[in-house]
Parts: structure tokens; sequence; C-alpha cells
């Protein structure tokens, strides 16, 4: 049952490939703005990166989360998925993840090679791809959580953004953070295993809190 | 179910609705529009809690029950729960799917052609008419191995023959034990089974 709404979603993503890729181009173009509006001077560059690189993939990520459970509201495909015999906690996780591959990966995929734009080092642009390896997936548990209470509300997307934004400020601390860590030259393993605790905890908790969610917006 | 109220909003739709359907039985809601049917319905579903009263399925609160009555379950509503972006067959074999079923394509094929929807198999749903779309959504009640069908409305939008169709599903499922909740306006005559009606006052 959990591989049937992974295989569902990620069909649907690809028969709607065109919102998956203006997420990711969001991304790029929001990242490459800072160095042709602040200054091309490389010190200055590098040590805006880490802040930059996690603001673009914070907003990129709220731009794919109004889709997460809206259309499936409005076509009537959740009230069903809700009254399938299977743990409505699996049947969320399993959407989360199909989300977070199909929106958030393409993401960490490309944050390396928009990092030589900024001329961080090898080292660093590893650091920050671990980062958001272990930071994105806790955007996209925590953001199901806003999806989920907004759902069938007007102008949800702004909500959900209000909502969800907050709570994402320790997975950017930690993960702006290590990267910077790693410019300065020293072990950013402290953040990583910080961010990685996020992860662990938002894992058992926000589907939880998202069944709850959903079930009051169905009724 | 026991003495059963709704309140959407700051309106009592209705309250002190008791009754019982014991297996092989269709119950009908019926009443004039805005009366609480779907609501009804959709507390029979678990997908609204009552305002007071409580709905028991063999004995047991549904609210406790949660996934174990989930498997006895089948419900169709006003929305027709098909994907647009899949096609018709990927539709049927999904939603077979998350209700534990594994639907083998040439079966699937077979339960759409019993529908009426031969040669649109591949088709996307959003190519196919209303009608059509609510064809594939009843398909599923053709694969399904639920006791409790809850079908809302589900006549609107169908031609005759699909009318016929879904009397015949309904029938057959009454003979095989099951039980079904069917709020419509239409009248159904169905030739096995034994019927009741609801009808709630506006």
């Amino acid at each position: 049952m959990f591989r049937w709404i992974i295989r569902r979603d990620l069909i649907l993503a690809w028969r709607r490939r065109a919102d998956v890729l203006s997420t990711l181009f969001f991304f790029v173009i929001v990242v490459s703005l800072f160095p042709l509006s602040i200054s091309p001077d490389p010190r200055l560059l590098k040590s805006i990166a880490p802040g930059v690189v996690w603001v673009a993939a914070l907003l990129a990520s709220m731009l794919s989360l109004g889709r997460l459970f809206s259309n499936d509201y409005v076509d009537g495909t959740l009230e069903q998925i809700l009254l399938t015999p299977q743990p409505l906690y699996l049947i969320v996780l399993g959407k989360v993840l199909a989300q977070w591959l199909v929106a958030e990966v393409p993401l960490v995929l490309m944050a390396p090679i928009l990092g030589v734009q900024f001329g961080l080092s090898q080292n660093t642009l590893v650091v920050l791809t671990i980062s958001l390896l272990l930071g994105t997936p806790v955007l996209s548990l925590i953001g199901s959580i806003g999806a989920a209470l907004t759902l069938g509300l007007r102008g949800s997307g702004v909500l959900v953004a209000l909502l969800v934004l907050p709570l994402y400020i320790p997975v950017l601390i930690f993960g702006a953070l290590a990267v910077d860590a790693s410019i300065a030259g020293s072990n950013p393993q402290a953040h990583l295993s910080l961010l990685g605790a996020v992860l662990a905890l938002s894992l058992v908790f926000a589907p939880w809190a998202t069944c709850a969610a959903l079930r009051i917006s169905v009724e | 179910m026991n003495s059963l109220g709704c309140v959407r909003g700051d309106r009592r739709l209705f309250s002190g609705l008791n009754f019982s359907v014991s297996a092989g039985t269709l119950l009908q809601v019926t009443g004039p529009n805005g009366c609480g049917k779907t609501s009804l319905l959709r507390m029979i579903c678990a997908l609204l809690e009552p305002a007071e009263g409580t709905i028991k399925w063999q004995g047991e609160n549904i609210r406790t029950l949660g996934e174990e009555y989930f498997t006895s379950l089948t419900f169709l509503g006003h929305r027709n729960g098909v994907k647009e972006e899949l096609s018709a067959i990927e539709n049927l074999r999904v939603a077979s799917g998350l209700n534990g079923i594994d639907l083998r394509p040439k079966a699937a094929v077979k339960i759409l052609r019993d529908m009426g929807l031969e040669g649109r198999e591949q088709l996307p749903a959003r190519l196919l008419s209303e009608g059509q779309r609510r064809r594939l959504a009843l398909a599923r009640l053709a694969v399904c191995n639920t006791t409790l069908w809850v079908l809302d409305e589900v006549l609107t939008s169908l031609d005759k023959a699909a009318v016929a169709l879904v009397k015949s599903l309904i029938e057959k499922h009454l003979d095989n034990g099951g039980l079904a909740i069917v709020a419509t306006h239409q009248e159904l005559e169905l030739n096995s089974g034994s019927f009741l009606r609801i009808e709630l006052a506006s």
C-alpha cells in the first residue's frame, strides 16, 4: 500500500512535470540573483552563500507544498485515501516521501552546481549537499502539517507560508551554520548532527500531526 | 445507530435519528436538498463526527474501530475520486491497490469493459465525460470485497444503461449478504434483498 501511494504520486508528478521544473528554476534563479545584485567580490559571495542557498531552498519548498494535498482534496481522492484500511500515518509518510523525491531532491542535486557560482571549495560543497539532504526532508515533513491544516481554504498559499516558515527556522540555522563552519575551516559535524536530530524528531511527530490536521480538514 | 444528531454550523439538520441495518438490506436515504443526506452518509463513513449519538458497526463504535472498519467499507461520494492525469486503468488499479487489492491489468480491463468503458482504458480521465468518469468511479464497486457500501448520489449524470448496471451491482452485493446505504432522489427498485427508507425532513 505504501508503495502504491508513492508510485501514484510519482506518476502524477511525472504527468505534471512543469510544476516540478518551475520549483527547480525558481530555486536556481533566486540563488543566482544574489551574485548579480550584491557584488562580484569573491570573499563577500563566499560569506553569504550558505544563507542564500538555504533561504532559497526554503522558499522553493513552499511552492510545492500547496499541491501536496489540495489536488487530492479537490477531486475527492483524499476522502478515498482516508477511508483505506491502511494506517493514515504510513500514507502521509508515503505522500511526504514522494513530495520530497519530486520537489526537494532536484534542489539538493542542483545546489553544488550553484555553490560553484559563489566560489565554495569542494569540501564545502559536500557539506552543503549533506546539510540539504538532512534538512529538506524536515521541510517536507513540517510543511505537510501546514498544507493539511490549510486544506480547502481560500488563499491557502500565503497562509501556509505564514504558518510554516517560522517552524523552518531551526533547520535554516543549523543548515547554514554547518556550511559556515566548513567555510571557516572548522568541523561542521555538530551542526549536521543537530540537523539529523531535527529530522528524526520530525519524522516521528510531523506525520502524526498531519494525520490529525487532515481529519479535521475533511470534516 | 443511536439517536444520531447532526449540526452544521449553527443549523440543526436532524436529531434523534435511530436506525439499524442488517445484512442483505438496502437503505435508501431521501429528502429535499440540504436536509443532511450527505452529512449522514459522511458520518457513517467516519469522515464527519456526529454532534450527538454514536454509530456502531457490529456492536462497536466506528470511531474506535478505525482502520478495521474501513476494511469493510466502500464509499463513493459526490466527487468521483478519479485522478484526471491518470488513465482509466491506472485509476482503477491505484484505487484497488490502496485498498489492499492487487488488481492485474487484464482483470482491470475486463471490469472497465463491463462498466461500458471499452476502448477508453488508456485515456487520461480528464478526457472522459462526466458520466464516464462516474462509471469509472463505480467500477471500484466491482473490485472491492467489502460488506458495507455507502453511495452518495451515485446515479447522477448516468444514462439508463449505467443505472441498470449499478442496480445489478447492488443486487449482487445484497445477495452476497452485503448492505448498501444509498442517498438518491431516484426510485430504486431492486429484485433482491430487503428495503428500508429514511426520509429526512428539511
